[in-house]
């Protein structure tokens, strides 16, 4: 099954903003199938992000959001399938340095609490691209500015709210001038009063042109920021579409019974 | 007897301060700089073996886990002292060829691989209770697995397991005395060994008793770094989220089974 994907048109002015360094890059996946024992948690993902647009992944817990994201970036070994980038097949590539294009933010941070917030963000920068000292922390309190937390630069990420560790992540993963942002359910660990920031933070990374591959549970990000939206259930995409297509007129009887439950 | 009587001689056999005034030149010029010796060199070599068999009973590679567990439940299941008289008698022979006849080469080597075997439980357990989201956090900026143990999985490990390792270099430090086995020159013996030779010589048993203090005196201040290094990651570390109790029940077991 090839599914089209009819909502992977950047929204207007978004290729004028592409993020420094990194050329927009398109992420796909085709027919990628994994199992956990007997297990069948994805069988059969094709998946089409078109360079610089927003995708967003929705669907009930279970279904391979977030194994798919794994995948796309080799943390799982698919059983089978390909992961593509740039047109291009990665699944021959060495695993670590595909891993430096492709930023992963993850939904309980992950941030390294023994580091200070700047460390945090310049060890990927001095160790694996070989930066020196003042190079490395010029890029990080760049990164950090960004996310409105330079000033935060100095203390250990213990000491920040959920929403601001979440945004030092993301700095964290873009410091690494990624081709490609996966998020897996980066505001699903936050206080509501957080979510808002986090979700800002991800509205301005697409409208400046970031090739996102969101699996989030809130919907209105989906409506607003994606410029596609595909459901999942049981390992499969179920139905693809741009928001306002699959929000209005969900064709499939599985997502109007998920949609009637989250909305 | 009368009471008085037997507090008299209670007071003599362990409070003769003439005995003990004797025997303080030799356990403070001889018998202190050896136990520390011993004591240093093998926690120095222990931590370091512990470490690798922490690295090694994680591997992926059951060649290197295998080892690392029949190694450990080797040298935590002897007795001390049969470890110390197998290597330091039975290498003996070995050892002259090398070092000549000085005891202390093999006798740290034996506390080595006893203390080894012990510290590589206390950090493998550190390291097994680091979330397994830091590995992938940091496989995800594009490090290996090794790198990522190393910059970020394993320096947290540590960490938590410190007062257990403190615990640890303690009863280290009290099975020196053990290499007395061994055979000491006179210029080789410890803190134990002379408070002990006096007290057999002289049938009283005070220098035996200070050398205990000279124990408690390095021992003891260790507890309260022990405490004060508790202390402070209860209160000052908290940067992951995670409820306070959960590494404290962790640290609290493996001090336990340290002990």
């Amino acid at each position: 099954m090839t599914p089209t994907a009819p909502g992977t048109t950047p929204v207007p002015g978004s290729a004028t903003a592409a993020p420094a360094g990194s050329p927009a890059t398109g992420v796909a996946t085709r027919d990628v199938h994994l199992a956990f024992g007997a297990h069948r948690v994805l069988r059969g993902v094709d998946l089409d992000v078109a360079a610089g647009s927003a995708a967003c992944v929705i669907g009930p817990s279970g279904s391979g959001k977030s194994t798919l994201l794994r995948c796309v970036n080799r943390l799982l070994e698919p059983d089978r399938g390909e992961v593509l980038i740039g047109g291009r097949s990665v699944m021959a590539d060495d695993p670590d340095a595909l891993r430096q294009r492709v930023g992963m933010v993850f939904q309980h941070f992950n941030l390294f609490p023994h580091r200070s917030v700047l460390a945090n963000v310049t060890l990927g920068l001095r160790r694996l691209r070989g930066m020196s000292r003042d190079q490395a922390d010029a890029t990080a309190l760049a990164q950090l500015e960004r996310v409105g937390l330079r000033h935060k630069a100095q203390v250990r990420p213990g000491t920040l709210s959920g929403g601001q560790q979440q945004r030092v992540a993301i700095a964290r993963a873009l410091a690494m001038e990624p081709e490609v942002m996966l998020f897996d359910e980066a505001t699903s660990a936050l206080d509501p009063e957080l979510v808002k920031g986090v979700l800002a933070t991800m509205a301005d990374l697409a409208r400046e042109g970031m090739t996102m591959l969101v699996v989030t549970h809130e919907m209105g990000f989906a409506r607003e920021v994606a410029d596609s939206v595909h459901f999942m259930d049981g390992g499969r995409v179920v139905e693809s579409g741009v928001p306002a297509q699959l929000f209005e007129s969900a064709r499939s009887p599985r997502l109007q019974q998920f949609l009637s439950q989250v909305l | 007897m009368p009471a008085t009587d037997i507090l008299q001689t209670l007071q003599e056999t362990f409070f003769d301060l003439d005995a003990m005034r004797e025997a303080l030149p030799e356990l403070l010029t001889v018998g202190l700089p050896n136990t520390l010796l011993l004591a240093l060199c093998s926690a120095v070599l222990g931590t370091l073996a512990g470490m690798v068999l922490a690295v090694c009973g994680l591997s992926r590679s059951r060649w290197l886990r295998w080892p690392a567990r029949v190694y450990t439940d080797v040298f935590r299941g002897l007795p001390a002292a049969v470890t110390i008289l197998l290597i330091g008698v039975g290498l003996a022979p070995v050892g002259l060829l090398l070092w000549g006849p000085n005891p202390y080469p093999l006798g740290i080597l034996a506390l080595s691989l006893i203390a080894s075997a012990y510290i590589g439980e206390i950090f493998r357990s550190g390291i097994q209770s680091v979330e397994a989201g830091q590995l992938e956090a940091a496989r995800a900026l594009g490090f290996s697995r090794s790198t990522g143990m190393r910059l970020v999985v394993i320096p947290q490990g540590v960490r938590r397991v410190l007062p257990a390792l403190v615990n640890q270099l303690i009863a280290l430090i009290k099975e020196s005395s053990l290499v007395y086995f061994l055979g000491l020159l006179a210029t080789q013996r410890d803190l134990f060994r002379i408070g002990q030779d006096q007290a057999a010589n002289t049938g009283n048993e005070s220098a035996l008793l200070l050398a205990g203090l000279f124990y408690l005196a390095i021992t003891v201040p260790l507890t309260h770094v022990v405490n004060a290094v508790d202390a402070r990651l209860r209160t000052g570390r908290r940067a992951d989220g995670v409820p306070d109790d959960a590494d404290d029940d962790l640290t609290l077991a493996i001090s336990q089974e340290a002990r």
